[in-house]
């Protein structure tokens, strides 16, 4: 374990440099958040996940972000296990009947100001799963969302984009 | 007639479907249904998978001496079966599903409660002859646990971490936990019904998003039903690129595995390390074949995308970096007292168990059960390669945890045997066109084990119905069986050893 630890110190960091914030995603929220909860916030974002009927294809990438090349936390986003410590839900799937209850209630235990985040396409409209009897179809039919982030999955650095935005308006 | 032939025997014996492929499906009658299940309670047969049609079940067993697949379907013209969990415990909620989903009812069932179906849908029997609008149920009834000093801990369906949702019912004693009851369904997608009458192409994007980590695995296998419905060979070269996609998949998902059991016993630098190491591979992944968990890549016919230089040199400089960095990984998990004091004798699968459900991918592979598709079947290009299946007999977290790593060496292994003999040549075929309804069936090894398509396909070409069976099936209920005695601590440990597929169960 010596070893590794050392040979850490001596690398350059696999860690990316930041990525602008999209510019689509930066317009998406403008008109969405004040400046009042900026001041609340500051400048760190805490997030829960919340699968609300993905094919866990998405929850891979956001995985990622955890990763040395992401690295998110330096960016103070970093991931709650209670919705009751969170800023952010990060919602992914086409939302199923199954879950919508479990999402809704996890949107009601997060304390105001909140942001939901849909990833996917199916966190948009359903993607694929769009018409199911079993899916309602997208996470704005259940709660309201402040920003997409589409894709399947969305790449991890197309998240981390979204994500920073949402931290440059907040 | 001798008893490794029995299920030959049977065969012979039943209408054969003519138009099914590569294995045999035959229709039978209740009686011959009847001795098909005291087989699988004997052990003579394992469980592939239990599904249903408005009128008709149908029963994939295998059985293991002489390597025989077959499908065998009971026609159910009073909306009845006898039913198969009754006789064999694995079918128990593939027959619940089944009846949530075709309103066909088995005879002298065991649990009669409903799966999927949380009474949440705008239909009830979305897949059977009289679909009916959906009702609100009465609450599900957990099973009942009695004893001093008992108490229950229920948990989700919204878990803490960045995982699939599902609920948990603990019953504890203290700290030992006796009784853990899943109740699952939450993400059910409705994924049969949107198949239903899908073309190709669509189908195909649906099966391969039954469960993303394993895209590559379903992809596979729904191509491989589709070309041998349709009697459509693809070439050499998509073989050889659909195994390194395969390969590239498992690699990935092993590396996350491992990093994250150990993350679950505090072990926080294995998480650090093997999650770099997955992120190059899936790094590796997208140049080779532009998508990071190579969605859509599998086609019926062929693959859709072929490996440049680039994506070869990618290649290459990923084995590198395993083979330089994967030692050091082992050495550390090997060595550290700590993480083995965690990992060893933790989440005890009794081997019967994992036999008698026939439970694959690396829960089997640690409990003494070798089965592994790309042995066992042997589809091309496996017959080519040189492998081991690694096998071993603590059937513990430990286990299944080296199970992983002795994989993640194979996977290496047979990734550089692919780019040194990768054939060329092109990599797509047209699908033939029968111009009559056609059915085929195929198995493909995933990362976690055994995935099933079945899938027949209309005079037209298009899906009139598929059935994607995971492997989560049989190793969700052996979960319950794990944790037993553990302590609830335990349970991260177990569940990430395992690391079933919600969304592939849920379907
Ligand atoms: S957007 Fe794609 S990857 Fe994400 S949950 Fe939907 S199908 Fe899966």
């Amino acid at each position: 374990m010596r070893k590794l630890l050392i040979q850490n110190l001596l690398r350059l960091p696999l860690t990316v440099p930041a990525p602008p914030p999209s510019a689509q995603a930066l317009a998406e929220l403008g008109a969405r958040v004040d400046r009042a909860a900026r001041v609340r916030l500051g400048r760190s974002l805490s997030i829960r996940e919340v699968d609300a009927g993905s094919c866990n294809g998405c929850e891979l990438e956001i995985h990622a972000l955890n990763n040395a090349f992401y690295d998110m936390e330096r960016f103070g986003l970093h991931v709650v296990a209670s919705p009751r410590h969170a800023d952010v839900l990060l919602v992914t799937g086409p939302v199923t009947a199954n879950m919508r209850e479990g999402l809704e209630r996890t949107y009601a235990a997060t304390p105001d100001p909140k942001w939901v985040v849909a990833v996917g396409d199916c966190g948009r409209d359903g993607g694929v799963f769009a018409g199911s009897y079993a899916c309602v179809g997208g996470v704005s039919a259940v709660i309201p969302v402040d920003l997409h982030i589409p894709g399947c999955p969305p790449n991890p650095l197309q998240l981390l984009e979204g994500l920073l935005a949402l931290l440059q308006v907040s | 007639m001798t008893a490794t032939h029995a299920l030959q025997a049977l065969l012979e014996a039943s209408q054969s479907v003519t138009e099914h492929r590569p294995w045999p499906r035959v229709i039978v009658t209740p009686e011959t249904w009847n001795t098909l299940l005291e087989g699988l309670a004997s052990g003579a047969w394992t469980l592939l998978g239990l599904w249903g049609e408005p009128v008709m079940v149908h029963l994939a067993v295998r059985e293991a001496a002489s390597g025989t697949l077959a499908i065998a379907s009971l026609p159910c013209p009073t909306g009845q079966f006898p039913s198969v969990g009754r006789c064999h415990p694995p079918a128990q909620r593939l027959e619940r599903t089944l009846v949530d989903l075709t309103g066909l009812r088995p005879m002298d069932a065991v649990d009669a409660r409903p799966w999927l179906d949380h009474g949440r849908w705008p239909v009830r029997h979305p897949l059977g002859s009289a679909t009916a609008p959906g009702e609100s149920m009465p609450p599900y009834r957990f099973l009942p646990v009695e004893g001093e000093s008992l108490h229950q801990i229920p948990v989700g369906p919204v878990h803490a971490g960045i995982i699939e949702p599902g609920h948990f019912r603990f019953t504890a004693n203290g700290e030992a936990v006796v009784r853990l009851e899943e109740r699952l369904g939450y993400v059910h997608k409705g994924i049969e019904s949107l198949l239903n009458g899908a073309d190709v192409g669509r189908a195909a994007r649906l099966v391969g998003r039954v469960s993303g980590d394993s895209t590559v695995a379903y992809a596979w296998a729904f191509a491989r039903a589709v070309e041998a419905a349709t009697e459509t060979e693809a070439p050499e070269r998509a073989h050889w690129l659909r195994a390194l996609m395969a390969e590239l998949e498992r690699l990935a998902n092993h590396c996350g595995d491992f990093g994250a059991i150990c993350n679950d016993a505090a072990f926080a630098m294995m998480l650090a390390y093997c999650a770099v190491l997955r992120e190059r591979v899936l790094r590796a992944s997208a140049t080779c074949f532009g998508h990071r968990l190579m969605m859509d890549r599998i086609v019926p016919g062929g693959v859709a995308h072929d490996l440049s230089a680039d994506g070869i040199n990618a290649l290459r400089a990923l084995i590198a970096e395993f083979r330089h960095q994967f030692p050091a990984l082992i050495e550390l998990y090997d060595k550290t007292a700590s993480l083995q004091n965690r990992t060893e004798h933790t989440g005890f699968v009794k081997p019967a168990l994992i036999q008698q459900f026939g439970c694959g991918g690396y829960i089997g592979r640690a409990g003494g059960r070798a089965f592994d598709a790309r042995r066992a079947i042997a589809y091309p290009p496996y017959d080519e390669l040189l492998f081991d299946v690694p096998v071993l007999s603590e059937s513990d977290v430990n286990a299944r945890v080296w199970i992983r790593i002795r994989e993640v060496e194979q996977s290496l292994r047979l990734i550089e045997q692919i780019l040194e003999q990768l054939p060329v040549g092109p990599i797509g075929n047209a699908l033939r066109r029968p111009g009559n309804a056609r059915e085929g069936v195929a198995v493909v090894e995933g990362f976690r084990g055994d995935v099933l398509v079945w899938v027949r396909l209309t005079a037209a070409g298009a899906v009139e119905r598929c059935h994607p069976r995971d492997p989560s099936w049989f190793q969700w209920p052996l979960l319950e069986a794990a944790i037993e005695d553990n302590i609830v601590a335990d349970f991260p440990l177990c569940n990430k050893s395992f690391n079933c597929s919600y969304s592939g169960h849920d379907l």
